[in-house]
């Protein structure tokens, strides 16, 4: 038999019929649902006539929406203060009630950022197929999973069949060998990955990491690598199946049990692509050549160690590139040649489906412990990704760290990574964030946004400028 | 679903490579629960000068006289020239939406993102991927002539107007039948029925975990 890689695998699994022209039937497991793309595929079954073909695959909890301050929260559904999200998230609860779908409202503490609750939750599995109408679904192959967004068509479809019509895409290898640095993180490496592919470098491909990196991250760090799959243009991210992954999923609520449990971990032992595998593509880079990433332009890929200066345009030969250089330095208030380290922040944001696991708050709270958040500072926010997660931390007593040192504590949800809620930029601020895109207005109108890890990101707060956190004290 | 099969319309050109979707679309504006609506907010951060509210009289805006969409020359426009990986970004499909709304049924670009494209095939929109050349010639031809106008015809995969004469492409052969037809997915899926619980009793005996 050939050799298959992990994407073949997984694809193969779940291939219900390859019609004559090519395209392909295949058969979803779990699908996530939230308030901002389900709406509109609700109603389109209403309309059709339509019942959803299995109930059980399907998860929802709203997120995007939320607002995440005590007050707000404190009363529910009824407390949200902007009448068109409560209208998105009353929407989400009427559909799931009407068709009995499983959902974790506003005030469940099992609610949270979809992309947390699954793995969270054992709602997500290794070699699952997983969609959800959201781009940051490639979260989930971080388990082993065949995970990706779509669009909300897609979500009516998959209600409506259990199924997708796909084209099977390329396979790419993301290879990261040696070790990290200390104080370097996932989100450095795959900021850096992104940097060295470009934000198309992965369209057309199912992306697969491997090497000793991702061998040796903790499962919150491999989320963060393939939640960003999509930033390098990439549907699907995923890492290889093995102990880290088993011992994470393990005696979660929807994991499996009992005798279940044991044939699936038999299963689970052949995720991962063959030793003489073949991928379209391949791409390798060092972990000990990795440095603290920040993002200086308005693109994931417009990012550079935290050393660096930002670009001169009047260097860049290629002059699409200048041009694009000119304009990000334009709206990001920067000037060319200016130090990373110069940028004066105004806000602070911790969270986001990319960075708001209890590693990443832990590693935050390491950082701001003993120090206090920069008077120059407007605000700086941290909102984890879970009721279980905030539960968790505050058992730690990481809440009392942040509120110490100055940082606001928060409600579960997306927040300020998309701006939806009451938390956003205002226009010119700039901002060091633990979230996944940088676009122009991604925050706020007019915001400027930077990627950041979290300890990054704490160090940030307390200096009021991006400082190196391996020399942070 | 709209059939998509010939569009002839005033062809507009957007000089910016990736354009993602919170350009198209920005995020206030997801909150509606409806598929239509959306198209006076298309590119809104480029298109006025103010920041955008959902329910604002969007003709007692302040209009950004420098973008493209609002130049009186391209005013109609059904056709959008764009550059690489159009469409980057979330899954929103607020996007198609918002161009379909606005009256743009036809992308030309050398590249899209991968969801971007997906979801313009599921609402008869027709994105279609050219060289960087034949792209640029199609921007130098939009600029050059005021009121330019194409015609992409689909059902012979050529389209016509440009300086350089016809311009073949070519679209997934199920995606164009679709289209070119206005089939709606899910019933074509349903017919499919008996394959798919084949498939789901073969996939409970390997995976008894997976159906609870």
């Amino acid at each position: 038999m050939a050799a298959k890689t992990l994407y073949d695998k997984l694809w193969d699994a779940h291939l219900v019929k390859q019609q004559d022209d090519g395209s392909c039937l295949i058969y979803i497991d779990r699908h996530l649902l939230h308030e901002v793309t389900s709406p509109q595929a609700f109603e389109g079954l209403r309309i059709a006539g339509r019942k959803p073909w299995r109930i059980d695959t399907n998860l929802a909890t709203p997120d995007h929406n939320v607002p995440t301050t005590f007050d707000e929260r404190a009363i529910g559904v009824e407390g949200i203060e902007d009448p068109v999200s409560k209208i998105q998230v009353v929407t989400l609860d009427d559909n799931c009630d009407e068709f009995g779908i499983t959902e974790f409202k506003m005030q469940d503490e099992r609610q949270g950022i979809v992309h947390v609750v699954g793995p969270e939750q054992g709602a997500t599995l290794p070699g699952m197929t997983v969609v959800c109408g959201d781009s940051h679904t490639a979260t989930h192959g971080a388990l082993g999973a065949l995970a990706h967004g779509i669009g909300t068509s897609e979500v009516e479809h998959v209600l409506a069949t259990q199924c997708l019509i796909q084209k099977k895409s390329q396979n790419m290898l993301v290879r990261v060998d040696g070790d990290l640095g200390e104080g370097v993180t996932s989100k450095d490496v795959v900021l850096a990955i992104i940097g060295v592919i470009g934000t198309a470098g992965g369209t057309g491909y199912a992306i697969e990491f491997g090497g000793k990196v991702f061998e040796g991250m903790s499962m919150e760090g491999r989320m963060t690598v393939c939640n960003m799959a999509i930033e390098a243009g990439a549907r699907v991210g995923m890492v290889a199946v093995d102990q880290t992954t088993i011992d994470y999923v393990e005696g979660r609520p929807f994991s499996p049990k009992g005798a279940n449990w044991d044939l699936a971990v038999a299963a689970w032992q052949d995720l991962h692509s063959d030793a003489d595998a073949e991928f379209d593509h391949v791409v390798v880079l060092d972990g000990a050549g990795i440095a603290p990433q920040v993002t200086w332009g308005t693109s994931p890929e417009m990012v550079l160690p935290v050393f660096a200066n930002v670009p001169d345009p009047a260097k860049e030969k290629d002059d699409v590139k200048a041009s694009g250089i000119i304009r990000a330095l334009e709206y990001m208030g920067l000037t060319a040649d200016q130090a990373i380290t110069d940028i004066q922040l105004d806000r602070v944001f911790i969270g986001s489906c990319t960075n708001s696991r209890i590693e990443d708050l832990r590693a935050a709270a390491a950082v701001v412990e003993g120090h206090q958040v920069a008077k120059t500072l407007k605000q700086a926010l941290v909102v984890p990704g879970s009721g279980l997660v905030k539960a968790q931390a505050e058992a730690e007593g990481l809440h009392t760290i942040f509120t110490n040192a100055g940082l606001e504590w928060r409600e579960p949800g997306c927040s300020m990574c998309l701006a939806m809620n009451a938390d956003k930029l205002g226009a010119g601020e700039h901002c060091a964030s633990t979230s996944n895109r940088n676009f122009e207005g991604r925050q706020g109108f007019g915001g400027r946004t930077h990627l950041v890890s979290p300890a990054m990101a704490a160090a940030a707060a307390i200096a009021g400028h991006f400082v190196d956190v391996r020399t942070f004290n | 679903m709209q059939a998509f099969t010939q569009l002839t319309g005033i062809t507009a050109p957007l000089d910016r490579a990736n354009v993602d979707t919170d350009m198209i679309i920005p995020k206030q504006f997801l909150k509606s629960i409806k598929r239509s609506g959306f198209g006076p907010n298309l590119f809104d951060e480029l298109r006025y000068l103010d920041e955008g509210q959902p329910d604002q009289d969007a003709s007692k805006r302040p209009i950004n006289p420098d973008f493209v969409l609002n130049f009186p020359r391209y005013k109609g426009a059904k056709i959008l020239l764009a550059k690489d990986n159009f469409g980057c970004g979330s899954s929103r499909e607020h996007a198609p939406w918002a161009l379909l709304d606005f009256g743009i049924s036809c992308v030309i670009a050398p590249s899209f993102a991968d969801i971007f494209y997906n979801n313009c095939f599921k609402n008869g929109m027709l994105p279609i991927t050219l060289l960087s050349e034949q792209v640029d010639q199609l921007f130098e031809d939009t600029q050059a002539n005021k009121g330019f106008e194409l015609t992409v015809d689909l059902e012979t995969g050529v389209i016509r107007g440009s300086s350089a004469g016809d311009i073949a492409f070519s679209i997934d052969s199920f995606r164009r039948h679709c289209l070119l037809n206005g089939l709606d997915d899910i019933g074509l899926t349903l017919e499919q029925t008996s394959s798919i619980k084949r498939y789901e009793q073969k996939r409970q005996q390997q995976a008894p975990w997976l159906f609870n």
